[in-house]
C-alpha cells in the first residue's frame, strides 16, 4: 500500500463534512458547537471557504437556515451537537417539512460504542427526527460518510424539497476514511421523483382550461420551490389564458400583487374575491399547492361545482383532502411548460368577460377594509405604511405567526418570489427573527424586515445577539398590541371572550432591550409619527427593534369561520358582535 | 350535530372502510421498519397485520406485508405515503390486483383430555393442521391458510382447551408467472 497521506481523498470524517459542504457549493452554515461536534468545529476553524454563523440557540440555526434557503432557492445548512442540540432542531425540521424547505442538518452523536448507553448528551436523534425529516441517516462507518452526505443534499433539494438530517458519531468524525465527490450512485435506487407530467393528463387539463367559463388558478409554494422558470411560466399562463389567479400564503410573490389578474390570497383570511372565485369557479387549476385545511374551509362545501386540475410533484398530495378530476404528477415548471405549449398550439383565450364582471362585483366589497384612526395606529395601516416605504426597494420580508402574519400577507404586496419567508404549515411563533438573520446572511445588502408580534418575537429574541455579532442590519417591525392577538381573536369568537392567558403581561421595554443587545430601539405610538420612524428604521445600518404600538383589540378580517364554506366569509364591516355570534353559531352553544 | 368551538374544521366522514393487503418492497437498512410503522402511527392509519422479512439478501431487499383498513381515499393515501419514502422501492396493493394469494401460519396450543382431545385431533385433521408437539395432555398444531381459516380453527379450539396462539401475520404473493 502506498502512503495514505499522499491520497488527497483520505481524510477524517470531520474533514469530509466540510469538504462535502464545499463540494455542494455551501458558503454559509448556521450552528452551535458542543462536545459531539468539536472535531467538525476544529475543521471549520482551519478553513475559510465555509462561513459559520454562531446562533444563540439551535432553533435559531434551523430557522436561519430556512430563511437562507427560502430566499435563495439553495439548501440551508445547520450544524448542531448531540442531545439537546439535536432536540432543539426538531421545531425547525418540522417547520421545513411542512413548508417543503430544503434543509440539511448535521448533528453530532456520542461515539458509536456509547450509543444506547444513555451517555452524556445522548438522544436517539434519528428516532426523534424520523417523522420530521424527509429522510435521515446515522453514519456508523466513516467510509459511508461521503455517500450519505451527497445523498442528503440530493434528497433535500430534489423532488418535493424538505429537511434531512445526518447524525455523525464523534468517533466517526475522528476516524480516517476515503472521501469521494458527489456521484449518481450515492442515491438510493428507490428514490426517483417524477418530474415530467403525463402527456394524456396534460391534454385533459388543457381541454378543461380551454372550455372554462369561470376558471381560476390557485398557486402555492410549489411554484416557488420549482424555481424561477416555474414562476415565469405561471405568469405566462395567466397572460395567455387571461384567467384570474389567487395563491396560498406560501405562494405569494409567484404572481405579482400588482398584476391585473391578481385576486389576493385565498383561505381563512384571504380576500372575499379570491374565496368567492374559488367557490363559484367551474375549472380550478391548482399548481403546487396542497388543499390545506386553512385553504379549503369546509371540505364538503369546497368549490362544489368545479372540475379540479392538480399539479404536484408529490403523489401523496393528490386526493389527500380534496378529490380532483385531473391529477398531474410532476414538477410545476415542467408541467406548466407542457400545458402552455399544448394550450398555445390548440386552444385560444376563452371568453370569460362575464366572469371578470362577477369578480369585479366581489372586489367592490373591499374585504380588506379597515377604519383608519388619527389617534391610534391600526396594524393594517402600519403594514401598508411599511409597504409604501419599502416599495421598489430590494426588500425581503419574514414574519412570525399570528395576526401580524395575516395582515402582512394581506397588505404587503409581493412582486417577486423568494421575498416572503413565513411559517405556513407548522405555524411556528419565533420563526421570523432567526429567519431574517438567515436571509440577511444570504443578502447582505438587501433590506430584511421581520414583521413580528410582541408575543412571537420573544420566543427567539436571543438571536438579536447573533445579528449584532455579524453586523446583520435586520429590522424587527413589531406590531405590539400587547396580546397574542390571534389566540385572543379565537377566544373572543369561540370561547366567550374569556381571554385565558393571551394578554402579554410584563412585556419588556423593547427599546431598552434593543440597546441592551447593542442594537437600535425605536418606538412609535401615533399614526402621524409612523412614516418618519419607518424611514429612520430603514436608514439605520444596524439591527433595529421597532416597537410599533398598535390598536390593542383590532381583529383580523375577513375570515372564514370554522365549519363554514368559502362563500360564508365574515367581512370586516359585518364583524359586529351580533353578526360574529351568528357566523360562529352551531359552535359550542356559540360563544 | 353541534360542533365544538374549534380552530379546525371538524367533519365526519362516512365512506365505508375497506381492508387491503399491501406488499412493500424496501431497502433492508437500519430503521426502515420503524419508518414504515411510524408512518402508520403518526398519520393514524390502522395495521391489522404486519409481516417482515428479508427476501433478497444479496440485494438487501426486504418485503413488508401490511394488512390495513380505511376508506378508499385513505388507502390510496397510505400507498402514496409509503411510496414516497426514500428506501421504498415499490408498493403493490395485493387486494386491488385481485390476483393474489394470502397465507398465514399459526401455532395453536390446546390442552385437554378424553373426548376434547379426540375432537381437537379430528378437527385438526379436517383443517389439515399438523401436530408438531404432543404430550399426554396437550397438542401444538401448526396450521397454514388464509386469515379466515385460521380464525375459524382457533374459534373451534377454544371450547376444547385452547391455551395460546402464535401467528405470523399475512404473507401475500401474486398469481401467475409475473413478479412484483
Amino acid at each position: 500500500m502506498s502512503d495514505k497521506s499522499h491520497n488527497p481523498n483520505q481524510m477524517t470524517g470531520a474533514a469530509m463534512i466540510v469538504r462535502a459542504l464545499i463540494d455542494h457549493g455551501v458558503t454559509d452554515i448556521f450552528g452551535y458547537p458542543g462536545g459531539a461536534v468539536l472535531p467538525i468545529y476544529d475543521e471549520i476553524f482551519q478553513q475559510s471557504e465555509v462561513q459559520h454563523i454562531l446562533v444563540r440557540h439551535e432553533q435559531g440555526a434551523g430557522h436561519a437556515a430556512e430563511g437562507y434557503a427560502r430566499s435563495t432557492g439553495k439548501p440551508g445548512v445547520a450544524l448542531v451537537t448531540s442531545g439537546p442540540g439535536a432536540t432543539n432542531m426538531v421545531t425547525p425540521l418540522t417547520d421545513a417539512l411542512m413548508d417543503s424547505i430544503p434543509l440539511v442538518c448535521i448533528s453530532g452523536q456520542v461515539p458509536t460504542h456509547l450509543i444506547g448507553n444513555d451517555a452524556f448528551q445522548e438522544c436517539d436523534t434519528v428516532g426523534i427526527t424520523r417523522p420530521c425529516t424527509k429522510h435521515n441517516w446515522l453514519v456508523r462507518d466513516v467510509n459511508d460518510l461521503a455517500k450519505v452526505l451527497h445523498e442528503a443534499f440530493y434528497v433535500a433539494t430534489s423532488g418535493r424539497p424538505g429537511p434531512v438530517l445526518v447524525d455523525v458519531p464523534k468517533d466517526v468524525q475522528f476516524a480516517t476514511g476515503t472521501y469521494h465527490p458527489p456521484r449518481k450512485s450515492d442515491v438510493h435506487r428507490s428514490y426517483a421523483p417524477r418530474v415530467k407530467g403525463d402527456a394524456a393528463q396534460i391534454r385533459k387539463a388543457v381541454a378543461l382550461l380551454a372550455n372554462a367559463k369561470r376558471p381560476v388558478i390557485y398557486s402555492g409554494g410549489g411554484v416557488i420551490n420549482s424555481g424561477p422558470e416555474a414562476t415565469r411560466l405561471l405568469r405566462e399562463l395567466v397572460e395567455v389564458t387571461g384567467f384570474p389567479i389567487t395563491s396560498t400564503l406560501m405562494g405569494l410573490g409567484a404572481y405579482p400583487a400588482s398584476g391585473k389578474n391578481w385576486l389576493g390570497m385565498l383561505g381563512m383570511h384571504g380576500t372575499y374575491e379570491a374565496n368567492m372565485t374559488m367557490h363559484d369557479c367551474d375549472v380550478m387549476l391548482c399548481v403546487g399547492a396542497r388543499f390545506d385545511d386553512r385553504i379549503t374551509g369546509r371540505v364538503d362545501a369546497f368549490s362544489p361545482g368545479s372540475k379540479k386540475i392538480h399539479i404536484d410533484i408529490d403523489p401523496s398530495s393528490i386526493n389527500k383532502n380534496i378529490r380532483v378530476d385531473v391529477p398531474i404528477i410532476g414538477d410545476c415548471g415542467n408541467v406548466l411548460g407542457d400545458i402552455l405549449q399544448v394550450f398555445k398550439a390548440e386552444a385560444k383565450k376563452p371568453d370569460i368577460k362575464s366572469w371578470w364582471q362577477q369578480i369585479a362585483q366581489w372586489r367592490a366589497r373591499n374585504s380588506l377594509y379597515y377604519k383608519k384612526s388619527s389617534d391610534v395606529i391600526l396594524p393594517q395601516h402600519a403594514i401598508q405604511s411599511l409597504f409604501e416605504a419599502t416599495r421598489g426597494r430590494d426588500t425581503y420580508i419574514t414574519t412570525e405567526v399570528g395576526q401580524h402574519q395575516m395582515w402582512a400577507a394581506q397588505f404587503y404586496g409581493f412582486e417577486e418570489p423568494h421575498r416572503w419567508m413565513t411559517s405556513g404549515g407548522l405555524g411556528t411563533m419565533g420563526y421570523g427573527l432567526p429567519a431574517a438573520v438567515g436571509v440577511q446572511v444570504a443578502h447582505p445588502d438587501s433590506l430584511v424586515i421581520d414583521i413580528a408580534g410582541d408575543a412571537s418575537v420573544q420566543m427567539t429574541m436571543q438571536e438579536m445577539s447573533t445579528a449584532v455579532q455579524y453586523e446583520l442590519p435586520i429590522k424587527i417591525f413589531i406590531l405590539n398590541n400587547q396580546y397574542m392577538g390571534m389566540v385572543r381573536q379565537w377566544q373572543q369568537l369561540l370561547h366567550g371572550n374569556r381571554l385565558s392567558h393571551s394578554y402579554s403581561e410584563a412585556l419588556p421595554d423593547f427599546v431598552k432591550l434593543a440597546e441592551a443587545y447593542g442594537a437600535v430601539g425605536l418606538q412609535v405610538h401615533k399614526p402621524g409619527d409612523l412614516d418618519g420612524a419607518i424611514q429612520e428604521m430603514i436608514s439605520v445600518k444596524r439591527p433595529v427593534l421597532f416597537d410599533c404600538r398598535v390598536a390593542a383589540l383590532e381583529n383580523c378580517f375577513p375570515m372564514i369561520p370554522s365549519g363554514k364554506a368559502h362563500n360564508e366569509m365574515l367581512l370586516p364591516e359585518q364583524a359586529n358582535d351580533e353578526a360574529t355570534a351568528k357566523a360562529f353559531a352551531g359552535g359550542k352553544a356559540l360563544v | 350535530m353541534n360542533q365544538p368551538a374549534s380552530a379546525y374544521f371538524i367533519e365526519e366522514r362516512h365512506d365505508p372502510n375497506e381492508t387491503h393487503t399491501l406488499a412493500v418492497l424496501v431497502q433492508n437498512e437500519p430503521g426502515v421498519l420503524a419508518r414504515v410503522i411510524g408512518l402508520f402511527s403518526g398519520r393514524g392509519y390502522n395495521i391489522e397485520s404486519l409481516t417482515v422479512s428479508e427476501t433478497e439478501a444479496q440485494k438487501h431487499l426486504s418485503r413488508i406485508t401490511i394488512v390495513t383498513t380505511g376508506t378508499p381515499m385513505v388507502i390510496a393515501q397510505i400507498k402514496n405515503q409509503l411510496d414516497r419514502m426514500i428506501p421504498v422501492y415499490q408498493v403493490v396493493d395485493m387486494t386491488q390486483t385481485r390476483r393474489s394469494i394470502e397465507r398465514e401460519l399459526a401455532m395453536v396450543k390446546v390442552r385437554g383430555q378424553g373426548e376434547h382431545r379426540v375432537e381437537a385431533l379430528r378437527l385438526a385433521d379436517a383443517f389439515r393442521a399438523r401436530v408438531i408437539d404432543a404430550t399426554t395432555e396437550s397438542f401444538v398444531f401448526e396450521i397454514t391458510g388464509n386469515t379466515d381459516k385460521i380464525n375459524q380453527f382457533i374459534d373451534l379450539m377454544r371450547p376444547l382447551g385452547l391455551v395460546e396462539v402464535s401467528r405470523t401475520g399475512v404473507a401475500a404473493i401474486g398469481r401467475g408467472p409475473e413478479g412484483m
